[in-house]
């Protein structure tokens, strides 16, 4: 059989998969399937690729055995490291662990691209472009993802902020874009040093493009890179002539690019917002006197209320998966719904650190999704609802962002918490949210604080409600 | 016969790249929010179909720099796909309804 027929009807079948298995992930039910069926997808190719090694360009058959030896320990060490590291990430971390595996995507994207430039193997005007152009967006993709890694993970603190920031970046892209031009200009026939250059160039915009993004927006700039790296995948598949690069890449680039515009329309911004607004990491100062004062309730008391409530709305947040107290939240809701109570859990578009994530947080507990509500499916229900508790949320649930426009928040959808009869904030002290931005709600007439650490407070709780139903 | 493969040059080229992009703009536009994470996850995975290319690119290399640049591709490739399969496996192992208590 020849060879190129066999690695062409591979990549039909991956590119096939591939669609199928992303359509099957679109909904819960089917999810799981969806993803291993995109796995196979990806066995089929790779080992279909190995058959290059049966009709390689006369000019490295010398080197045929170094490089496919060279292939095999790369393939190796990359899949243990990521498959382990993979195993091993905590739920929470989930957010940031997708950044790194990203970055290396738009890594190999620009690795491509390096070497049909370097080695001058790009032909033609349009192979030209989109070999600069697949290098240029994936060296952003690499440099920014691993920014944004570093920031989550709490390794890179802070912002990198001057005067003159957004005029900086503009003139180190159009200089990037111009280098890029220039190659693609005179056909790749330029001095090594000057490709080495434009990658570097665009490695450092990466940096400097991401470094002024506080941590609160980094999600919608992980989608961003996602797509991205998919656009820039899809550039080196043309190149390549390899179709399975290209319907893969696009696919990816084209549902980035949306996922990117459903989280930002669910944080009330725009991208271009979140990408040169410097919101994410300003604390602002002026804020109004918020009249009132903080109610703290013992943990027993509020648990044994909630235990006589007939309609309950738990509002979690990010703070409730540190406090790592999932186990243990719904280990207190099952014993309300025993005692008759109707628990619903509602889930702001944010909640966590990325849109989702506190299902998939909620989900590793053992929670069923059908107890899980968006937003605006349930937030007609607050005003009904006897108790709302809020564990770990903070300017999800602030009503500043209704009615304070001089507010950084002003304008974002919250949960309505506020409207419930008696509202519970479990928090740890008096710290504020992760946009520094004080709320509201903790000083209201119908809300009571329990202070302590999640975990401590739902054990509280649950011995407070069993004790109670075991003395009948 | 002799297969020889089909340049994919020009228009089939635009062709392809616009089915793609209508196929993914389709599948992620009426996707619940929960699963916003766990797709995310999954694209992220699929364009690890980028360690092919960098593949083609090591076993096709005639220089030392070539060959660094691509064990370095193959290397960042297989790591987007393994990482990506394996977090997105994890996150959708998780969800199951409630079916199962109440009956």
């Amino acid at each position: 059989m020849n060879a190129a027929l066999i690695i062409d009807a591979s990549y039909f079948l991956a590119a096939f998969l591939f669609i199928y298995g992303l359509k099957r992930m679109s909904s819960p039910v089917t999810a799981r399937s969806g993803i291993v069926v995109a796995g196979w997808g990806m066995v089929i190719a790779v080992a279909a690729s190995f058959l290059y090694t049966l009709d390689v360009e006369p000019m490295a058959k010398p080197h045929l055995i170094v490089n496919v030896i060279l292939a095999v320990v790369a393939l190796v060490l990359g899949l243990g490291w990521a498959w382990w590291s993979g195993k091993r990430v905590a739920m929470t971390a989930m957010p940031q662990m997708v950044a790194l595996y990203n970055g290396m995507g738009g890594g190999a994207a620009a690795a491509i691209s390096a070497i049909e430039l370097f080695g001058h193997k790009a032909h033609g005007g349009i192979g030209m472009s989109l070999a600069v152009l697949g290098g240029l967006i994936g060296s952003i993709s690499l440099a920014g993802s691993l920014i944004a890694w570093g920031k989550l993970d709490g390794r890179i603190n802070g912002t990198l902020r001057f005067t003159g920031l957004q005029a900086f970046n503009v003139t180190l892209l159009v200089i990037t874009a111009a280098l890029g031009a220039y190659i693609v200009y005179s056909h790749g026939a330029v001095p090594t040093l000057l490709v080495a250059a434009f990658f570097g160039l665009a490695l450092f915009y990466g940096v400097m493009m991401t470094m002024p993004i506080g941590g609160a927006d980094m999600p919608v700039v992980i989608s961003l890179y996602n797509a991205f790296t998919g656009l820039a995948v899809g550039f080196e598949g043309y190149v390549l002539n390899n179709p399975a690069l290209m319907i893969a890449g696009m696919v990816v680039g084209s549902a980035g690019t949306l996922l990117t515009l459903l989280m930002a329309k669910a944080m009330n911004r725009s991208v271009s917002n979140v990408l040169f607004s410097n919101f994410g990491a300003v604390s602002s100062e002026a804020q109004g006197e918020i009249k009132g004062s903080q109610k703290p309730v013992d943990a027993g008391d509020a648990g044994i209320n909630m235990r006589y409530a007939s309609k309950v709305i738990i509002a979690p947040g990010y703070g409730l998966a540190v406090a790592q107290a999932q186990h243990k939240l719904y280990e207190f809701v099952k014993l309300l719904q025993d005692a008759g109570v109707e628990v619903k859990f509602a889930i702001h578009p944010v909640a966590g650190r990325m849109p989702g994530h506190m299902n998939v947080l909620l989900a590793e507990a053992g929670v069923p999704y059908d107890l899980i509500y968006d937003m605006e499916d349930i937030n007609g229900e607050f005003k009904e609802a006897d108790v709302a508790i809020v564990i770990g949320a903070n300017d999800t649930v602030n009503p500043a962002a209704r009615t304070n426009k001089s507010s950084p928040i002003y304008g974002m959808p919250i949960l309505n918490v506020d409207q419930a009869k008696q509202v519970y904030v479990v928090k740890r002290g008096q710290g504020k949210g992760y946009s520094g931005v004080e709320n509201e709600l903790f000083f209201a007439d119908n809300t009571n604080l329990v202070y302590g650490d999640a975990q401590k407070v739902l054990v509280s709780m649950i011995q407070a409600v069993k004790s109670l139903d075991g003395g009948h | 016969m002799e297969y020889v493969t089909t340049a994919l040059t020009g228009l089939v080229a635009l062709y392809i790249f616009m089915l793609a992009a209508f196929t993914g703009y389709e599948i992620i536009g009426r996707v619940p929010a929960i699963l916003h994470t766990p797709l995310m996850s999954g694209s992220n995975f699929i364009h690890g179909i980028v360690v092919v290319g960098a593949l083609w690119a090591l076993i096709n290399a005639t220089s030392p720099l070539e060959q660094a640049i691509g064990f370095f591709g193959v290397l960042l490739g297989a790591g987007n796909a393994a990482g990506g399969y394996v977090v997105t496996e994890r996150m959708l192992e998780m969800f199951k309804p409630s079916n199962k208590k109440k009956g």
